[in-house]
């Protein structure tokens, strides 16, 4: 009937307005307890010296794009994924490859290692999550044991492991993030909330453990409450895609790359973006981000082939690094911070 | 400087920013005449060295916002007298994205007429290839050429060659010769917002929902959010690590000190355990260490309590009843071998909630436990002689004095993957330590 169908869209009009004008009263009220910028309280903070930073390691062996890659806990080993379907598994301080799968799609966007390390969680165009247990036996096929744990119904865009290997939090192209049981491939949690593809996942290192930041095509990056599925706290200053999202050491802050070509600080305690990192000869997207060991430095990989080193605290750049011949597409500091790995477009991963 | 942001598909979204930003160097920038003006001129605008500025005139030149004179195909900004030209706006990438097979066509068939058939080998190719795909409209891309071929006869001879090298670049980013890199290539295609979430009612009710609570929140001043500075002599990026950064040293004694169990940690180790009760915790010595203390003090089933809830959070869903019987039994019911102390208001919670047993159902008992642990028992664990003594026996490492002949690579040790690890322990049965020292030779290690 067409009135009825005015007035659906007269009420979606005017739920949309409502929302709008939420949003701006809440902006006013973050606003109103900002009392000093970050920089300015980082004065006193000593500056930094200069480091010399070195590609330590390449590892070569993909035969297509680096896109995502993990580190073991045991602060050598990582798993790294690319757009032919391989996934490989090096010990990245020999430089040897340990394991390899070759997924059944193109275009692996995620790939994480499991806790324990005795196994990998990868998926990407296939719109699903895969675990495969890592077995030494030279004769098994890795693909035979491997295990479908997540379902979307788009592409997969970034996968975790919660603090054991028995939960995995996945995000995807589809609009939402979820949270499965590994064991029986169950959906424990449904996360809706962003307006288009969620691109980019972190989880908390927070007493509580219960949260996790997501970053998407909507600009918006959203904390959620991993028990309730709610989202908590949702920031939206970004002026393009949020490609990566990455806590701070101490949980009450996260940082965020997007295509904009920025990097912004958003402190969860005060309820805000408190630093933008950018600076005006850098045109090209944040493609990932991670902070070093005690948070002091935030490493930023760029679709210009660079990685920029920050000072989080006062927001000046300390360095920028050359060295991928392609688009720098994922970066990770290791668990124990003493470098950091980088994927790139140029088939390679250096540390 | 407006750009047609008209969503023609994807990837307009995505890739209009760079080049904004890429256009708007360039209509800042002067005329150039030659590389090394280019150079120079970035420098002093955006105050960087010379090998940043060289990058990001690469960069220019190769999405075809400049370029060269002399050698036109090969596009690389080279910093001295090499002269170099703006690409004019309508050449621009992003003013016709996505260049068009047609457009394509024509040019190849103006080269072809212009040259006589003279076409490089994979202008040759590509130009047989369309006259199939499109043979349809082959008259007209015929006659296209031939019009703009005349059009341009009646243009002075210096304009005409301007334009055929300003056309000549745009072919040349937008249809690389074989080999060359695709600088075109945005990865996958993301569609525009509207197009994977349904923007329905629900979804803007749930937006108002978020926003209704998030208007609720306690926040903070900014002025307090500052922490972290002890963390900064931990940091091994920014201020080194003992005896070495195994990645630069190629020696791996740094991570055998640090394994989970060490006979003697490092200081560095003991003295995070005092930066915070998570800290502690997330260290398997720093729990040993701190049970030990709480037994001492009668109080070890709290950690106990505390790291079973922990297992019931993270651990397998098939086993969550069986977990919480388990709790109950030893912690909780009257009488139990481990009771612990929690207020009697979330202690009836929890036996209620116990009888519909789920992931989260010892939360509150457990977030209670933790709070009474951290403000009670750990501080007085951090006064204590225990922990005390452990700092002081903690290692502090030499730094390993750099290696007389520095060219010389030290041998790079593999260690036992946990994969291995876990494999041998259940097959040997719990007898996991030791189940192979770092000490295997790299040459012999496995090679995929």
């Amino acid at each position: 009937m067409a009135t009825q169908e005015v007035q659906v869209n007269e009420t979606l009009v005017h739920l949309k307005t409502e929302s709008e004008t939420l949003k701006s009263k809440l902006e006013e009220e973050r606003a109103k307890l900002h009392d000093v910028e970050l920089h300015q309280v980082a004065e006193k903070v000593e500056g930094l010296g200069q480091f010399v930073m070195k590609t330590r390691r390449t590892l070569k062996g993909h035969g297509n794009k680096v896109l995502c890659m993990d580190w073991c806990k045991d602060k050598r080993r990582i798993v790294s994924s690319s757009q032919d379907g391989k996934v490989i598994v090096w010990d990245a301080f020999t430089t040897n490859k340990e394991h390899a799968v070759t997924m059944p799609c193109t275009w692996v966007m995620a790939c994480a290692y499991a806790p324990s390390g005795c196994a990998v969680a990868c998926g990407g165009l296939d719109n699903k999550c895969s675990v495969y247990p890592l077995s030494l036996d030279k004769n098994e096929n890795l693909a035979a044991k491997k295990k479908s744990v997540a379902m979307h119904t788009n592409y997969l865009s970034a996968c975790s492991f919660t603090n054991s290997d028995m939960q995995i939090l996945t995000s995807s192209g589809d609009g939402t993030c979820a949270l499965w049981d590994v064991e029986s491939g169950q959906l424990l949690q449904s996360f809706h909330g962003h307006a288009a593809d969620v691109l980019c996942l972190d989880l908390a290192p927070s007493e509580t453990g219960n949260t996790f930041v997501s970053g998407g095509c909507d600009k918006k990056a959203n904390v959620w409450d991993m028990r309730s599925g709610q989202c908590i706290q949702s920031f939206e200053t970004h002026e393009s895609d949020i490609n990566s999202v990455r806590y701070y050491p101490s949980g009450d802050a996260f940082a965020s790359g997007s295509d904009d070509a920025t990097c912004r600080l958003y402190d969860l305690r005060a309820d805000r973006e408190v630093a933008i990192y950018s600076k005006e000869s850098i045109i090209f997207g944040v493609s990932s981000v991670d902070f070093s060991l005690s948070g002091r430095l935030l490493f930023a990989g760029y679709n210009d082939y660079t990685i920029n080193v920050w000072d989080v605290l006062k927001g000046t750049r300390v360095s920028i690094l050359f060295g991928h011949e392609n688009r720098v597409s994922t970066l990770r500091v290791s668990p124990d911070g003493t470098s950091f790995c980088t994927g790139s477009w140029d088939h390679t991963l250096r540390v | 400087m407006t750009i047609n942001t008209m969503a023609k598909g994807g990837w307009h979204r995505d890739q209009m920013s760079c080049f904004r930003m890429m256009e708007k160097v360039i209509v800042a920038m002067q005329d150039p005449d030659m590389g090394r003006d280019i150079i120079d001129w970035l420098m002093k605008k955006y105050n960087i060295c010379e090998e940043e500025s060289l990058h990001i005139s690469g960069l220019l030149v190769r999405y075809g916002y400049i370029y060269p004179l002399k050698e036109p195909r090969s596009l690389v900004l080279r910093p001295d007298e090499s002269p170099y030209r703006f690409q004019t706006p309508y050449f621009w990438t992003s003013t016709r994205w996505p260049a068009s097979e047609l457009d394509y066509a024509i040019y190849l068939a103006k080269k072809n007429i212009r040259k006589q058939g003279e076409l490089m080998e994979y202008e040759k190719e590509r130009y047989s290839v369309l006259h199939k795909r499109i043979n349809h409209t082959w008259d007209f891309v015929v006659m296209q050429a031939r019009e703009q071929l005349r059009a341009s006869k009646q243009r002075r001879k210096a304009d005409r060659i301007v334009l055929e090298c300003q056309e000549q670049a745009y072919w040349l980013i937008n249809r690389p010769p074989p080999g060359a890199r695709n600088m075109l290539d945005m990865g996958l295609e993301r569609p525009n917002n509207t197009a994977r979430v349904t923007l329905n009612s629900e979804h803007y009710k749930n937006e108002i929902d978020t926003c209704k609570r998030a208007l609720g929140r306690n926040r903070v001043k900014s002025s307090i959010c500052l922490e972290g500075e002890q963390y900064q002599n931990h940091d091994p990026i920014m201020e080194g690590c003992l005896p070495s950064n195994p990645w630069i040293s190629d020696d791996s004694a740094h991570w055998t000190m640090n394994l989970e169990t060490v006979p003697t940690p490092t200081r560095l180790r003991v003295e995070r355990w005092s930066f915070s009760f998570m800290e502690l915790l997330n260290d398997e010595m720093g729990r040993r260490e701190f049970m030990t203390y709480l037994e001492k003090e009668f109080s070890g089933e709290n950690l106990g309590f505390w790291l079973a809830c922990e297992d019931i959070k993270h651990g397998e869903s098939s086993r969550i009843v069986e977990k919480v019987e388990e709790i109950y039994r030893n912690f909780l019911a009257p009488g139990a071998p481990r009771w612990v102390n929690i207020d009697s208001k979330t202690m009836d919670k929890t036996l209620s909630g116990i009888r519909h047993p789920h992931r989260f159902v010892m939360e509150d008992a457990q977030m209670h436990i933790y709070f009474l642990i951290k403000k009670d028992s750990y501080p007085r664990y951090l006064k204590s002689d225990l922990y005390k003594n452990m700092l002081a026996k903690g290692i502090v490492p030499q730094e390993t004095k750099k290696s007389v002949f520095p060219f010389m690579r030290r041998q790079r040790h593999s260690s036992p993957s946990p994969a291995q690890v876990a494999t041998q322990a259940t097959e040997e049965g719990g007898n996991a330590t030791g189940a192979g020292q770092a000490g295997t030779n790299s040459a012999a290690g496995s090679n995929v």
